[in-house]
């Protein structure tokens, strides 16, 4: 296929994925702040922590003095200044989708294209807090129904491989990032969360990915700080894990090659990851320290980012 | 009611009904309103959904627009259309035979049948193309040629429309559209497909590839998402199962043409290109274009790969040679034309001309290059000064301009607020050349102009479309 049509599925999957992100990123810090004070502690800042996560801390500073909600909610959701903001999102994945039409089945091109239509109608101006939920949850919904489209209609060729390793690439950053954000309190070993502050953080960070109930099915037990950890890092069951992402770019990059015949550095740096992945014990990752292999894996996933596009889409 | 001196596709000229719409009439006799309102609305959110829409030029509010769509079909019997399609590919062919002469052996000039000014001076004239030999004499692969008709009789060719004709995706979607609105309606009458118009475009450009290349690879060439028409060109090659292009994705070496693919570079031999000439090489044309391809010209030339419609088709569409076209499809058939010219004045004569600023008010004036209804004055509708303004525009460049008589063009019903009621229409049919036979599908885009008493059928200016249906004989 052409490669400036690979480099539009690649990123019009990655824009998607983001914009749902970040809807989940707002989700949590609007029902952590919407908390009464003495379930969720004095001294965090929700909307401070949902900026850092969306890696977006820096460019809201240039452009509010004050980290209000609805600062927050405009900068994330909806702000022309902010390439990542939801709508920003939309708008770059649509012009992607617009340009490969051909290679989208009509069913991801309308979930796009509906979405797309749907979300300008919300405006920043006129969005009252209470009704963010209704805005995220569209959001969601057309990140499921979009890739939902690209599982069930999609033929399995490269454009369809092309299009899974965006959403992978974007989905582990996240993970890692909203790891990342909270990495402070999961450092208690083996304490039992007691309630109050820290259970709703955990909690929270779970259900950042839709794996509070998931966590429950896996371990059986109370929210233990490795374990949230190890569920979200190494756990390859659980969908939105490095470890699963990993599995799955090593997975497509293998059916790109096998296509096409040859493979690549994008392929040995998949698959290395991979299995640094699989042969680690969460012991082993606390000891060397969770934040240092945090950064490690962003910077990595980047450069296999980097490596996809010299490869394929350059 | 449709005033009485107007053909109307429906009722003819005198409200009597005309045959290929008796199954259509009694329809729509049962038929209550809210029916055809609520069809209405749910043809529209369909357009919407799949995201038919076309850009307007200055336009930056309607960035994208939906066009209009008339439930209404338009219906030709299969008498009728038998006739238009022949005229069609005798014109075209026609056509066909006069590019191949002038880019050769230019007959038709030394016999002083078309002045050679009208060839040399025309700013579509591409002396690049002189001496080559194209394949199956083919220059152009796709016509969308305009007719009109004043009467039960004749058809009017308005314009031949020989470089890059669009709105054949209207066309398909129209049709898909009214099948999953209409079914009962449809089923009644036996309707020509229209369905295996890309089959015909593929096999078409297929036909037209370099000898010797046996498994032609086809990509269409576009502008890019912003142009007007990439709805369209995105559209036809989807349904082609063919690469849409952008300049940058193919390059050219050793006179070779290649794009750029996830596995290298791959060889591209036949180019459906819908991006006009002047863009389509920075070595040959104009140096400022970002969208062509450096080399492509070279490539061409060297006979390694077929642009279709050929580089300088131009020459052959613009208003001032329309009005020699008769005499081209004599000279080259021997044949008398079946399809009629709107007469035209010729403003570079001098009596032409005086006729001409004389009469602007009874008179189409349009610029000898304009298209997309630019350009252009209708002088009944026209105010006194835009009539004067354009008598000074006409008085001081003659040659670019020429005049028709305002034709009583044939309307046919369109649904409104208020039930049906009559609107002036054209028909754009498209017309694919190989270099082994014609291709024509039944019926073609009908264009509609929705104020009412307008004669501007262009999308740019609030025309419509609608669904063309050709009858079985």
């Amino acid at each position: 296929m052409l490669s400036r049509d690979a480099d539009s599925l690649y990123w019009l999957s990655r824009y998607v994925e983001r914009a749902e992100n970040t809807a989940r990123i707002l989700d949590v810090a609007y029902r952590m702040a919407s908390m009464p004070i003495s379930y969720n502690g004095v001294d965090t800042n929700e909307w401070e922590s949902a900026l850092i996560t969306a890696s977006a801390l820096q460019g809201f500073r240039a452009l509010y003095d004050e980290v209000t909600p609805e600062n927050v909610i405009d900068y994330l959701a909806f702000s022309e200044a902010n390439p990542s903001s939801i709508q920003g999102c939309f708008d770059t994945a649509r012009q992607n989708a617009r340009s490969v039409r051909g290679a989208l089945t009509s069913e991801m091109w309308e979930s796009i294209n509906s979405a797309w239509l749907d979300l300008r109608r919300f405006k920043s101006q006129t969005l009252q807090v209470e009704d963010l939920p209704r805005f995220l949850n569209l959001v969601k919904e057309t990140s499921l129904r979009y890739d939902g489209s690209a599982l069930r209609t999609m033929l399995r060729n490269d454009a369809y491989w092309f299009s899974r390793l965006g959403v992978y690439i974007e989905r582990a950053d996240n993970t890692a990032r909203v790891l990342d954000v909270k990495y402070h309190v999961l450092l208690p070993k083996d304490s039992e969360v007691g309630g109050g502050i820290d259970y709703y953080q955990w909690a929270a960070i779970l259900r950042s990915v839709s794996a509070l109930v998931s966590y429950q099915w896996v371990y059986h037990q109370n929210l233990r700080p490795w374990l949230v950890a190890d569920l979200l890092i190494l756990r390859e069951e659980m969908p939105r894990s490095l470890a699963a992402c990993y599995a799955a770019l090593s997975r497509h990059l293998d059916d790109i090659s096998e296509r096409y015949g040859t493979s690549g550095n994008a392929q040995r740096m998949a698959r290395a990851a991979h299995a640094r992945l699989t042969n680690r014990t969460i012991e082993d990752i606390f000891q060397h320290g969770l934040h240092e292999f945090l950064e490690d894996f962003i910077t990595e996933n980047s450069r296999l980012g980097v490596a996809i596009t010299n490869q394929y889409l350059g | 009611m449709a005033d009485r001196s107007i053909f109307d596709e429906m009722n003819g000229q005198d409200g009597q009904g005309r045959a290929a719409y008796d199954v259509l009439q009694d329809w729509l006799k049962s038929a209550p309103t809210e029916l055809l309102e609520r069809r209405r609305a749910e043809a529209e959110l369909l357009f919407r959904k799949v995201g038919i829409t076309f850009a307007v030029y200055g336009n930056a509010e309607a960035e994208e627009r939906l066009i209009p769509f008339d439930i209404i079909p338009r219906i030709l019997s299969g008498r009728e259309w038998s006739r238009l399609s022949q005229g069609l590919e005798q014109r075209v062919t026609a056509l066909n035979m006069f590019l191949k002469d002038i880019y050769g052996a230019r007959e038709i000039l030394r016999a002083g049948i078309v002045p050679e000014e009208l060839v040399y001076q025309n700013p579509y004239y591409r002396p690049q193309m002189n001496g080559l030999s194209l394949r199956g004499g083919v220059y152009v692969q796709v016509a969308g040629v305009d007719v009109v008709r004043v009467d039960d009789e004749d058809f009017y060719v308005l314009e031949d429309n020989l470089r890059t004709p669009s709105g054949v995706s209207y066309m398909l979607e129209n049709r898909e559209v009214m099948l999953r609105l209409f079914p009962d309606l449809m089923a009644m009458q036996r309707i020509r497909p229209i369905e295996n118009y890309v089959n015909e475009l593929l096999a078409t450009l297929k036909s037209v590839a370099p000898e010797g290349s046996n498994r032609p690879t086809v990509v269409v060439l576009t502008p890019g998402s912003l142009n007007s028409a990439y709805y369209e060109h995105s559209f036809l090659a989807d349904r082609m199962g063919v690469e849409l292009v952008e300049g940058r994705d193919l390059f050219v070496r050793d006179e070779v043409v290649y794009m750029r693919t996830t596995q290298g570079p791959k060889r591209v031999d036949v180019i459906y290109s819908r991006i006009d000439d002047d863009f389509l090489d920075p070595l040959v044309f104009r140096s400022d274009s970002a969208l062509g391809v450096p080399g492509l010209i070279a490539a061409y030339r060297a006979g390694n790969v077929t642009i279709a419609n050929a580089p300088g088709t131009g020459v052959a569409d613009d208003k001032a040679m329309y009005s020699y076209v008769p005499d081209i499809v004599r000279f080259y058939t021997g044949e008398e034309p079946i399809l009629k010219n709107v007469p035209t004045w010729r403003c570079r004569e001098p009596d032409a001309l005086k006729y001409v600023t004389d009469n602007l008010h009874e008179l189409v004036v349009k610029e000898v290059n304009g298209s997309g209804g630019y350009g252009m004055l209708v002088g009944p509708h026209a105010t006194r000064e835009a009539r004067d303004e354009f008598r000074r525009r006409v008085l001081d460049r003659p040659d670019n301009y020429i005049a028709q008589p305002t034709l009583a063009l044939s309307t046919s019903p369109i649904f409104t607020q208020n039930g049906l009621a009559p609107r002036h229409v054209d028909l754009r049919p498209f017309v694919l050349s190989g270099a082994d036979r014609v291709r024509l599908v039944p019926g073609g885009l009908t264009r509609v102009a929705l104020t009412e008493g307008s004669l501007v059928v262009n999308s740019s200016q609030g025309g419509g479309t609608k669904d063309t249906w050709v009858l079985s004989e």
